[in-house]
C-alpha cells in the first residue's frame, strides 16, 4: 500500500491548498500578501495550484517601504507579469514622503510606521477580510504560537492569549464586520521545506538568494549591503564579499551571510548544515526580548 | 552521497505528527529539548539565547532549561508557564516531525485535544519514581478519545531509580492493565532518562536489559501508512471552480478512500448520481486521488453540486442525518447552555446546531460516567445534537476526517467545543428519508423550460426578501406583485406569515423549525419557478445558512436575495401588533431581533433601506435589478 502515501512535501502542499480554498470559499474579500521573498514565491505557487486551471481569485498585495532592494522590485514586476496576477502596491506613502528612515527613528519605529502602519492602512483601504501571509511557525518563538487563522480585531491587533483552538482541518472563520484574519498556509513548513519545494517545483526566486560578490559593510558581526540609502559609520568602508541573503527585507536592515552557494543545490546543502537560524540576519528581531511578539500584537505579520 | 541523491531522499521522506503529554515535572520539555539538541536541530544562536535565558529565568539551576526553548510568549517566559500549544519542527533523513507540545495546568484537556486532533502518535511521559498516576490515565484517555493510533509510554527519570528493570516492568504492567479499557491500537514502552540522554537518540548503555530501540529510532520507523482510511470514498466539496463556461470543477481534500476517473459517485445530501470525469491538479490530470490530496474533480453530468456537499461511493454511504450522538470536549470559559444555538462546522458544511440532550459527563480520572446538566471548560461529555441541515458523516473511530466537528458560539464567534461523532444511532435518524433513498429516481418532464417561457412570455425568478420583523418586507412584496401584475406578468407572493397558517402550521420558531420553514418556502418557490412564475418570498429568514440552502434549492441563477433593512427602532415603531413589546416582556420567545439573532446577508443582490425609501421606489429598485439580470425586459 506504500503507493498511497504522500511525502512530507506533498502533505504540506495539500494542507496549504486546503487552507487557501477554505478561505476563498468563506471570506468575501481575501488578498495575498506578497513580500517578494522565497516564502511568498512558494505561497503564490501553492495558490496557483489551489485554483488551477482557474486564475488566482484574489490580488497580490505588496507592502512597499521604498527601502527594498532594486533586484526585488525588478523581480516582483517580472514575476507578477509572468503569472498574470493582479498586483496592488500599498504602503505608508505619507511616512515615506516625510522621509521616515531607520537611521534616525531606529528600526522598531521605522518598521512600525512603514510596515505595520502601511499594512494596516492597505488592508483597511482594500476592505480585505482575510490576508494570506507566508510566515512560518519555525521562524521565531512567538510565531510558533500563531494559529493558521490568526484573528485580528478591528485595530488589526493580535491577542496571543485569547486565540481560538484549531482542531483537525476545521478552521473557524466567523468574524464581525471590521474584523479580519491573517492566514498562514505555510505554518507547518520549515526553512528547509521551503527550499526543497523551490527545488522540486523549480520556482523562480530573487537572485539575491544566491551567492555573489557584493559590496558590503561589516558591522556588529552583520554584513550590511553597501547599496541604497545607507549611512556609513566612521571608519567603515565597503568591501567586496561573496555572500548571499537568507531572508529579504529592507536594504538598510537586512544582513547577508558569507557564502559561496551560487546554485540552488549549494544553497540547500548550506541550509541543511547551517548552525545559525535564518532570522539572525534580520536586525529588527533583536531589538529586545519579545520584540517580534510586540510588533505582531500591534499588527505586524 | 551526492547532493542530488540527498535532495531526492529529503523530498521523499514522510511526515509524522506527534504530541507529548505529561505533567509539569515529568520532564516533557527536557525530553523535547534533548531530542532536538541531540539530533542537532537547535541553531547556535537559539542555543546561546537559551543558555542566556536559562541563567536569567531558568528553573534548572546552571543547566540549560529546555522549557524556555518552547515557551515562545513573553508572558510564558516571565511567569515560567506555558499558555498555549507550541509546535516544533525537526527532521531526520528519514522523516519530518511536527511536535505539538501541550502544556499542563488548567487548560490541559483543551490543549491536548487540539494537539491530538492532528497527531499520528502520542508520547505519554511517566516519572519512574511515581509510576502510573491519575494524570497518566487522563492523558491516555484523551489520546484514545481522539483516536490516536499509537502511544509511546516513555518511562522517564530512570536514572533516579537506578535504571531498575523491576521498576520499569511494574510500571509497564500497571499501564497495560489500565490501557486494556482504552481503544488504542499500538502501545510501545521505552525506559529513558531525558536529562541524561538515555534512550533518547542513543541507546543507553545503562539499561542493557532493554532490547528495544531509543525514542528517536522508534519515531523514525513506526509504521503509520496504514492508519488512513483508503476504503470509504469521501470527498467533501470545498469550493466550486468555474473557470469559464467550459470548465466547472469541484475542489476539495480527499477525506478517505480512493477516487478514480470513471468511478460512479453519489452526491450527498441530494442523493444524485454522476461519474467522475477527470481529476485535475496544477500539473495536469491524475489517475487516482487519495487522502489527504487536494484535487479538483470534474463530473460527466451537469449535476447541482455545491460547497458542503459530499461525493461518496454509491454502494458505501456515510450516514446522512440531522441528529447524532457525539463525545464533545468543551473548550470555552462559558459553560454549555442547552437553551442556546450554536453553529456547527463539519467538513465543509456549516449549520445551526442545538444540543438536545446531555447524556452524561466523563470523569476523565476514573473513566466513569456522571450525570450533569452542563459542561464546563475542559470537561468531556456525550451530547445529542440536532442540526438545521442534514450532515453526511461517519463515526469518528471509523473515519477521523468525516467524524469530527467544532461548535462555534454565534455571539462571540469563539470555537467552544470539539466533537467526535459516536457510532450508536440516535432515535431520530433521518437517513432513511426519501431524499437519499436509492429507490427514487428523478422523473423528467417532457415540456421544456424554454417551451414554458415561450408560452408565458416571461422568465421565472424568485425574489427573496429577508429582514427583521416589521422591516417592510410584505409591503414591498405586495407592491412589487401589483406592479408586475399590471405589466401582464404572472407573479405571486409567498408570505412567511401566510405559510405558517397553512403549509408550515406545524412548525414553531426554533432554529430547526425556522430552517424547515425556509426549506418548504424555497421548495414551493422552486416549483412555481418551474411553472414559469415569478415568485416573491417575504420571510424573516434570519440565518445565512438557511438562505444559502434556499438559494441552492431554487437555483443560484434565478434566486435574488434582497435585504430589506431598517433600524430596529423603526421596526418597533411600525409594530402596531405589539410584537416587539411582547418579545421584550418575554411573552414571545425566540423573536428575531430581540431574543433570536438575525444574520445580515453577506452578499445580497440588493439592499433596501426601508426606513428612508418609499415603497414605490423600493419596488422600482427591484424591477431595475430584475431588468439588469435579464429577467424582465
Amino acid at each position: 500500500m506504500s503507493g498511497y502515501h504522500l511525502s512530507h512535501l506533498d502533505e504540506l502542499e495539500a494542507e496549504a491548498i486546503h487552507i487557501m480554498r477554505e478561505v476563498v470559499a468563506e471570506f468575501e474579500n481575501p488578498v495575498m500578501l506578497y513580500s517578494v521573498g522565497k516564502d511568498s514565491s512558494c505561497m503564490v505557487r501553492l495558490a496557483r495550484k489551489a485554483f488551477a486551471p482557474g486564475k488566482l481569485p484574489f490580488p497580490l498585495l505588496h507592502i512597499d517601504t521604498g527601502y527594498k532592494f532594486a533586484e526585488m522590485y525588478e523581480f516582483r514586476d517580472e514575476f507578477v507579469k509572468s503569472i498574470g496576477a493582479e498586483l496592488i502596491v500599498g504602503g505608508n506613502t505619507q511616512a515615506q514622503a516625510d522621509g521616515a528612515n531607520p537611521f534616525d527613528l531606529g528600526t522598531a519605529k521605522c518598521c512600525g510606521l512603514l510596515k505595520t502602519k502601511g499594512l494596516l492602512d492597505a488592508l483597511k483601504d482594500g476592505k480585505y477580510d482575510a490576508a494570506f501571509g507566508g510566515a512560518r511557525r519555525d521562524e521565531e518563538k512567538s510565531r510558533a504560537k500563531e494559529r493558521v487563522y490568526s484573528f485580528r480585531d478591528k485595530f488589526g491587533h493580535w491577542d496571543p492569549k485569547n486565540q481560538r483552538p484549531e482542531l483537525w482541518n476545521l478552521y473557524n472563520g466567523q468574524h464581525n464586520k471590521g474584523e479580519n484574519i491573517r492566514v498562514f498556509p505555510l505554518s507547518n513548513w520549515t526553512e528547509l521545506d521551503v527550499w526543497l519545494y523551490i527545488y522540486k517545483e523549480d520556482i523562480p526566486i530573487v537572485p539575491m538568494y544566491f551567492a555573489k560578490e557584493r559590496p558590503m559593510v561589516v558591522r556588529d558581526q552583520q554584513l550590511i549591503p553597501a547599496e541604497g540609502p545607507m549611512r556609513l559609520r566612521e571608519g567603515e568602508k565597503p568591501e567586496m564579499v561573496s555572500c548571499r541573503f537568507r531572508t529579504l527585507g529592507c536594504s538598510p536592515c537586512t544582513g547577508a551571510v558569507r557564502s559561496e552557494a551560487d546554485t540552488l543545490e549549494k544553497v540547500i546543502e548550506e541550509i541543511m548544515t547551517a548552525r545559525q537560524s535564518e532570522r539572525i540576519t534580520r536586525i529588527i528581531d533583536h531589538d529586545r526580548d519579545g520584540s517580534m511578539e510586540l510588533k505582531k500584537r500591534e499588527g505586524y505579520f | 552521497m551526492g547532493i542530488t541523491e540527498l535532495l531526492r531522499e529529503n523530498e521523499n521522506k514522510d511526515l509524522l505528527r506527534f504530541l507529548t503529554c505529561g505533567s509539569v515535572d515529568d520532564g516533557k520539555s527536557t525530553m523535547i529539548g534533548r531530542l532536538l539538541h541531540d539530533s542537532k536541530q537547535i541553531y547556535d544562536d537559539h542555543l546561546s539565547t537559551l543558555e542566556k535565558d536559562s541563567k536569567k529565568v531558568g528553573s534548572a539551576g546552571e543547566a540549560i532549561d529546555f522549557s524556555l526553548l518552547l515557551d515562545g510568549l513573553k508572558a510564558e517566559r516571565e511567569q515560567g508557564i506555558t499558555i498555549d500549544v507550541a509546535y516544533r519542527y525537526f527532521s531526520t533523513p528519514k522523516r519530518k516531525f511536527i511536535i505539538a507540545d501541550c502544556p499542563g495546568h488548567a487548560q490541559y484537556t483543551r490543549n491536548m485535544a487540539t494537539g491530538a486532533s492532528t497527531a499520528n502518535l502520542a508520547v505519554v511521559l511517566i516519572d519512574a519514581r511515581h509510576g502510573v498516576v491519575e494524570q497518566t490515565k487522563r492523558h491516555s484517555f484523551i489520546a484514545s478519545l481522539l483516536d490516536i493510533g499509537h502511544i509511546v509510554v516513555a518511562v522517564n527519570k530512570m536514572d533516579l531509580v537506578d535504571y531498575s528493570e523491576e521498576v520499569y516492568d511494574k510500571i509497564r504492567s500497571d499501564y497495560e492493565d489500565f490501557a486494556s479499557r482504552l481503544q488504542v491500537r499500538n502501545i510501545h514502552f521505552i525506559p529513558m532518562s531525558a536529562l541524561m540522554g538515555d534512550n533518547i537518540v542513543e541507546q543507553s548503555p545503562k539499561m542493557p536489559w532493554y532490547m528495544g530501540t531509543p525514542l528517536l529510532e522508534y519515531l523514525q520507523t513506526v509504521h503509520i501508512a496504514s492508519d488512513r482510511n483508503l476504503i470509504d470514498m469521501r470527498f467533501p466539496v470545498q469550493y466550486v471552480l468555474r473557470q469559464d463556461m467550459s470548465f466547472r470543477g469541484f475542489c476539495g481534500t480527499v477525506a478517505s478512500g480512493i477516487l478514480r476517473p470513471g468511478s460512479e459517485v453519489r452526491v450527498l445530501p441530494s442523493g444524485k448520481r454522476t461519474t467522475i470525469k477527470s481529476i485535475h491538479t496544477f500539473e495536469g490530470c491524475v489517475d487516482e486521488a487519495y487522502p489527504p490530496m487536494a484535487v479538483t474533480i470534474a463530473t460527466e453530468d451537469e449535476v447541482d453540486i455545491s460547497r458542503g456537499d459530499m461525493l461518496v461511493a454509491p454502494n458505501n454511504s456515510p450516514r446522512v442525518s440531522q441528529s447524532f450522538d457525539a463525545a464533545v470536549v468543551w473548550m470555552s470559559e462559558e459553560d454549555l447552555d442547552l437553551e442556546r444555538h450554536y453553529r456547527i462546522k463539519h467538513c465543509s458544511t456549516e449549520a445551526q446546531a442545538e444540543v438536545t440532550d446531555l447524556v452524561y459527563r466523563f470523569n476523565v480520572n476514573t473513566i466513569g460516567r456522571e450525570n450533569t446538566n452542563t459542561l464546563k471548560l475542559n470537561e468531556i461529555g456525550r451530547l445529542r445534537i440536532e442540526t438545521s441541515r442534514p450532515l453526511a458523516f461517519d463515526p469518528y473511530r471509523r473515519n477521523r476526517a468525516t467524524g469530527n466537528f467544532i461548535l462555534i458560539d454565534t455571539l462571540s464567534n469563539a470555537t467552544v467545543a470539539a466533537g467526535m461523532i459516536l457510532d450508536r444511532s440516535t432515535e431520530k435518524d433521518l437517513s432513511e428519508k426519501t431524499k437519499v433513498s436509492t429507490n427514487i429516481r428523478e422523473q423528467v418532464s417532457r415540456v421544456s423550460h424554454e417551451e414554458r417561457t415561450a408560452r408565458l412570455g416571461q422568465s421565472p425568478a424568485t425574489v427573496w426578501l429577508t429582514g427583521l420583523p416589521k422591516s417592510g418586507k410584505s409591503t414591498i412584496a405586495y407592491g412589487l406583485e401589483r406592479h408586475l401584475f399590471d405589466q401582464n406578468l404572472m407573479v405571486h407572493v409567498l408570505d412567511g406569515e401566510n405559510l405558517r397558517l397553512g403549509l408550515s402550521e406545524n412548525l414553531g420558531f426554533s432554529a430547526l423549525d425556522r430552517s424547515e420553514h425556509i426549506r418548504r418556502a424555497a421548495s414551493v418557490a422552486k416549483m412555481c419557478n418551474d411553472l414559469g412564475l415569478i415568485t416573491i418570498v417575504a420571510l424573516v429568514s434570519p440565518y445565512e445558512t438557511d438562505r444559502c440552502h434556499a438559494r441552492t434549492i431554487v437555483g443560484a441563477e434565478t434566486f435574488f436575495e434582497v435585504h430589506v433593512s431598517a433600524p430596529i427602532e423603526v421596526c418597533e415603531e411600525r409594530d402596531n401588533d405589539g410584537l416587539y413589546l411582547a418579545a421584550k416582556n418575554g411573552e414571545i420567545e425566540r423573536f428575531t431581533g430581540v431574543s433570536a439573532p438575525y444574520e445580515h446577508p453577506v452578499k445580497p443582490a440588493l439592499k433596501i433601506n426601508s426606513a428612508d425609501t418609499p415603497v414605490d421606489q423600493a419596488v422600482q429598485s427591484i424591477v431595475d435589478l430584475l431588468t439588469e439580470k435579464g429577467i424582465l425586459r
